[in-house]
């Protein structure tokens, strides 16, 4: 079976950098053999998600003015039919975690996550979502997201440059359109991501006790 | 122009010869449906993209251009994308009324749509109240609403079903209070023959000052009636995270989406029919040539012409002012609208009665 | 050099009562400390708001198993705020504070980290992914008769449970960032509200402990990022002052110049923000639009948009380019034009006008007591602006009014920010062709050692006053350093004026009170 390329519109297959990660996502996926009807409609269907990937408005810091500066009229990602964003996380289909992420936002982001709806992504944008950035040291730091939620692409930036994002963006595309839908497998583990047991935030508040009005 | 009625008769008339009659009406019901649920869908699709070029003109920006020449293709990938998306059960919330929210919304939006007159004869449903039908059928899709804010156990969403309740109710009064301005104007409620008395003059040069103050008004409720900014405090993006939907993914939210852009497409479409003329030309008395060249035009391009050119309007004023607070949409409401939307009826009649209209 | 006078435990709270009466009203910065064997305590700087003088007063105890301190909460009203911040860092009870809960850290936290003899270690504080334990009840300690540190049995209830109480935050429409309401409702009128900050706290000042003064650089552009070289201009400010290094006047026309082209983008960005939460989509496209001129010039000189690094000990990186004042005398000229139109798309109308007019009214006597500084405090009427009071670089040889209006509403404190971007314009306008020729950064030693002391410097942030304060034992990383958080004030004051008001109203106020909250988390 020949290998599937991603087509980008205006950037050639050989000019995106980390290829081999690409190549290695599809042979993991096409070890069998699909239909051709069902790949014809795969197709279709990666076609039509890879061009409208509403992400969820989730910045803690730095890098969520940069991503509201992707969304002006000078870089407007609105051209590749990004510019929905919603609020809700079940309407989102992906998760552009720009800023630190720290101990006591970290319950929050993984419910948030757990709550959307699949396929869902998640893009780490900036060092400190990857890695914990210039705050690598601190008592309070997550050092890098994917020690809680598996992370489809990272953008390198302390902030990374609105053109970095949209080539972030660009490479999440191409992911999408290798992925299968009808049947098989498409969650990768990355690596870093706890494997066997899935994390659930626990202890969610649900019921209040009584006591003396102010 | 056309009459499609002939058209519509031809149909009939060989159905009728080749089957029995109650299976050529069944046929034909299914035929209308069809017909209808189409057209609803293309137009919706027109409308996103639309907006989302009108907003992004106004923006000093390009909006969607790489998905298809000019982006035409976006909305088709947007449909895909939300088909395929999962539907997620919510554990505590009310399962029928929660399912059966959307289907509402929906439901009242399509019988809405079915009453607008694209050309002559081209009508799904006509009949001697056409107008009023159209008011009662608009008003169970905030039962939509409610319900969607309700049955989600959130209490972002009840909060905004409930603004939205209030709001469309009470914006409900003004909107019938200028068709029926019209309605005195016209003297009679159906819509087929609202718009063959329009052939001699849009009711918004007949009617002068009366019409024109019910064009306003009429305008300003439809906008608060489709929860289009700035009235859109149900579903407030910067306040209330997504308000009545938000539990809702996949088809479920799909189905508010697409109501929501053609609740506007209806409201321009009943501004068209009552204010501008509907399929009607162009029409200036004394003028016979050019009122001849006028009827050239295929009505279907006059109507659709004119209810785009209220929709481009209704978006620029969505992308130009902010959002109202709830209490001054009511007191809009209730301390300014509806006191001048009475007096204006009364002008209206005594300018019917007196004979001061052209 | 900082003259700091220490006043036993006993005397303190006489003196500090004293000092408020005899007009010590703004309560600048606060700082908690941890002297090892000398114990733990605070150090409060006063400010008198009518003749600018200040007096620096510390405290400490030697108790390190349960120290206490009596509280001030109750002479300046941000203290409240300031205490609970030093009760989650060291451990410090303060008696008499009504409601002493920490503030950045979870509550099931172990240990206070800012502490000398913190231990860091994961297995005390792992990765906790349960949800935080909710607090119903504020807690309020007091000295019993025996000389016992005890809670107070009469618990307070920090919200109505019995009524609507719902959540908004942190994840919250990209604007403000992280911050979390907690709010009771009646309807849609909020009946108390209660923030919740830290979700972005990431340890700097711990950080900076550990750093050498030029590493501690890098962390003042991530604090308020819109405020960039102001914050980086506060430190590197405090660190000559402290070495009694002097800069080249060129040195001072750059850093005047950058300072204010920054404050005009950070304002551009609220008034972006401000209509974005109204609905007003296209006013933030319009404000971004400009915004992108000042990020093209700023990127040509240093390099970056967002992020800077451009002031360094001794001077700035690397010098001004050749077209450096052509472009940025084309852009003064362009934005004169332009803002003509913010006021006829977004601020005269009337939509807004009645949505912000008369809302969130911040009195001038509130302000002070907040130490709400910036553009909110001038809004109430209080000339807080640090480039008048306490002029430093080229501000005290440059002409520009401080932009006061006294209504202390939404509406005032949008207009004082426009107002300021003008003034800011004619600032540049001055300098911009006399920038004299000299060495743009001065030579220093490789590795910076500051004297022993304790130094402070302060600068006009784009949102009010940032101070940078050094305890400095000689070495070459600082042994205590804290910066003035503009925003925790802004929060403070957050919680008196939300009261009462709608929910639409909240966000209202949330948009012109203008915080970033790495600031007020840091």
């Amino acid at each position: 079976m020949e290998m599937k390329k991603p087509v980008i519109k205006s950037i050639p297959y050989e000019e995106f950098k980390d290829n081999e990660t690409l190549e290695a996502l599809i042979a993991e996926i096409n070890k069998e053999r699909t239909n051709v009807v069902l790949g014809r409609l795969d197709d279709l269907i990666n076609w039509g998600r890879s061009n409208s990937l509403w992400s969820l408005t989730f910045a803690t810091s730095c890098c969520g003015i940069e991503f509201m500066s992707v969304g002006a009229s000078r870089y407007d990602f609105a051209r590749f039919g990004f510019e929905v964003t919603r609020n809700s996380p079940r309407q989102a289909d992906l998760i552009m975690c720009a800023g630190t992420i720290t101990h006591k936002m970290a319950p929050v982001l993984k419910r948030l996550y757990d709550q959307m709806a699949e396929p869902k992504y998640v893009v780490a944008v900036g060092g400190c979502a990857i890695s914990g950035g210039p705050f690598k040291g601190s008592y309070h730091v997550l050092n890098g997201i994917d020690k809680i939620i598996p992370v489809d692409v990272y953008i390198p930036g302390c902030p990374p440059r609105p053109e970095a994002i949209l080539y972030g963006m660009m490479q999440l595309q191409r992911k999408v359109k290798v992925e299968k839908f009808f049947g098989g497998k498409n969650k990768h583990q990355q690596k870093g991501y706890m494997p066997d047991e899935p994390i659930i935030v626990t202890n969610c508040p649900t019921e209040q006790t009584n006591g003396k009005d102010e | 122009m056309t009459d499609f009625n002939t058209i519509i008769e031809a149909i009939d008339s060989s159905l009728n010869s080749m089957m029995p009659h109650s299976a050529a009406v069944l046929v034909e019901c299914i035929l209308a449906a069809v017909c209808a649920i189409g057209a609803y869908l293309v137009f919706a699709i027109i409308m996103i993209y639309m907006e989302r070029k009108v907003c992004a003109a106004f923006q000093c920006r390009v909006g969607p251009d790489r998905v298809g020449k000019w982006g035409i293709l976006q909305v088709f990938s947007d449909v895909f994308k939300m088909l395929i998306k999962e539907i997620i059960d919510i554990k505590n919330s009310d399962r029928i009324l929660y399912n059966l929210a959307p289907f509402l919304v929906v439901m009242s939006s399509l019988i809405t749509f079915s009453c607008l007159p694209f050309a002559r004869g081209l009508q799904v449903l006509d009949f001697n109240i056409g107008i009023f039908f159209i008011m009662a059928a608009s008003s169970f899709g905030i039962l939509g609403i409610l319900l969607a804010g309700w049955s989600s156990n959130n209490k972002f969403s009840m909060i905004g079903a409930i603004r939205s309740g209030g709001q469309m109710i009470s914006y409900e009064l003004s909107m019938g209070l200028s068709i029926l301005t019209l309605v005195v104007l016209s003297g009679s409620m159906q819509i087929s023959e609202l718009v063959e008395d329009q052939t001699r003059g849009w009711f918004i040069f007949r009617g002068h000052i009366p019409a024109v103050i019910a064009f306003i008004m009429y305008i300003i409720s439809g906008n608060a009636e489709t929860n289009r900014a700035p009235f859109d405090l149900p579903e407030a993006e910067s306040e209330l995270t997504a308000g009545f939907h938000t539990e809702y993914s996949g088809m479920g939210f799909g189905l508010f989406y697409v109501a929501e852009f053609m609740n506007m497409f209806i409201i321009a479409g009943i501004a068209s029919t009552i204010f501008l003329g509907g399929w009607a030309p162009f029409y200036i008395s004394g003028l016979d040539g050019f009122n001849e060249a006028m009827c050239w035009i295929p009505g279907i391009v006059w109507f659709l012409g004119k209810t785009f050119f209220v929709i481009w309007l209704l978006m620029w004023i969505r992308w130009t002012f902010p959002r109202l607070r709830i209490d001054q949409v009511l007191v809009l409401e209730w301390k300014y609208m509806v006191p001048i939307g009475l007096l204006n009826l009364l002008i209206m009649t005594i300018c019917v009665v007196m004979g001061w209209t052209f | 050099m900082m003259e700091v006078t220490f006043v036993e435990i006993e005397e303190f709270r006489s003196t500090m009562i004293h000092l408020h009466r005899k007009g010590m009203d703004f309560l600048r910065e606060m700082i908690g400390m941890d002297w090892n064997e000398e114990g733990l305590g605070a150090i409060y700087i006063l400010e008198n708001s009518d003749t600018h003088e200040c007096t620096e007063i510390a405290v400490r105890t030697t108790d390190r198993e349960n120290p206490e301190l009596p509280s001030v909460s109750d002479l300046w009203m941000v203290a409240e705020f300031y205490e609970r911040e030093v009760f989650d860092f060291y451990g410090i009870r303060f008696t008499g504070h009504h409601d002493l809960r920490r503030l950045f850290l979870r509550k099931d936290w172990v240990g206070h980290p800012l502490r000398k003899d913190y231990d860091t270690s994961e297995e005390i504080n792992p990765i906790r992914m349960e949800s935080e334990p909710v607090e119903e009840f504020s807690r309020e300690y007091d000295i019993k008769d025996d000389k016992e540190l005890a809670e107070k049995v009469e618990k307070l209830k920090i919200l109505h449970y019995d009524q609507y109480t719902v959540n908004i935050g942190p994840q919250h429409p990209a604007t403000h960032g992280v911050l979390h309401f907690h709010l009771s409702l009646e309807g849609e009128e909020v009946r108390k509200v209660d923030i919740h900050c830290g979700y972005i706290h990431r340890g700097i000042e711990k950080l900076c402990e550990s750093r050498t003064y030029p590493q501690t650089l890098a962390f003042t552009d991530r604090l308020d990022y819109l405020s960039a070289h102001q914050n980086r201009h506060a430190l590197c400010m405090c660190i000559e002052n402290a070495m009694g290094l002097e800069v080249t006047e060129r040195v001072q026309y750059i850093r005047t110049i950058m300072d204010e082209l920054q404050r005009i983008d950070s304002h551009l960005l609220m008034y972006s923000c401000m209509a974005m939460d109204m609905g007003a989509i296209t006013g933030f496209i319009y404000g971004f639009r400009e915004r992108e001129k000042i990020l093209d010039i700023m990127e040509e000189v240093t390099g970056g948009r967002l992020i800077q690094n451009y002031n360094v000990i001794g001077g700035v990186q690397a010098d001004i380019t050749p077209g450096f004042a052509q472009k940025v005398k084309e852009y003064c000229n362009d934005q004169k034009k332009r803002i003509r139109e913010y006021y006829d798309v977004f601020v005269n109308n009337v939509i807004f006008t009645n949505r912000a007019k008369g809302v969130g009214v911040l009195t001038r006597n509130d302000a002070i007591s907040f130490g709400a500084t910036g553009g909110t405090g001038r809004a109430s009427g209080w000339a807080c602006d640090v480039r008048k009071r306490h002029p430093y670089a080229m501000y005290g040889k440059v002409d520009f009014k401080e932009i006061i209006h006294t209504g202390g509403d939404s509406y005032d404190r949008l207009l004082v920010r426009l107002e300021e971007i003008m003034q800011s314009i004619h600032i540049i306008e001055q300098l911009i062709d006399n920038i004299p020729e000299g060495d743009f950064r001065t030579k220093t030693k490789p590795i910076i050692k500051l004297p022993e002391g304790r130094f402070t410097a302060s600068v006009e942030g784009s949102r009010g006053e940032f101070g940078v304060f050094i305890e400095s034992r000689g070495d070459k990383t600082p042994y205590r350093m804290k910066f003035r958080p503009t925003g925790l004030p802004l929060i403070a004051a957050a919680h008196k004026i939300m009261k009462g008001c709608k929910i639409a109203d909240l966000i209202t106020i949330g948009a012109s009170l203008d915080y970033v909250i790495p600031d007020i988390d840091r």
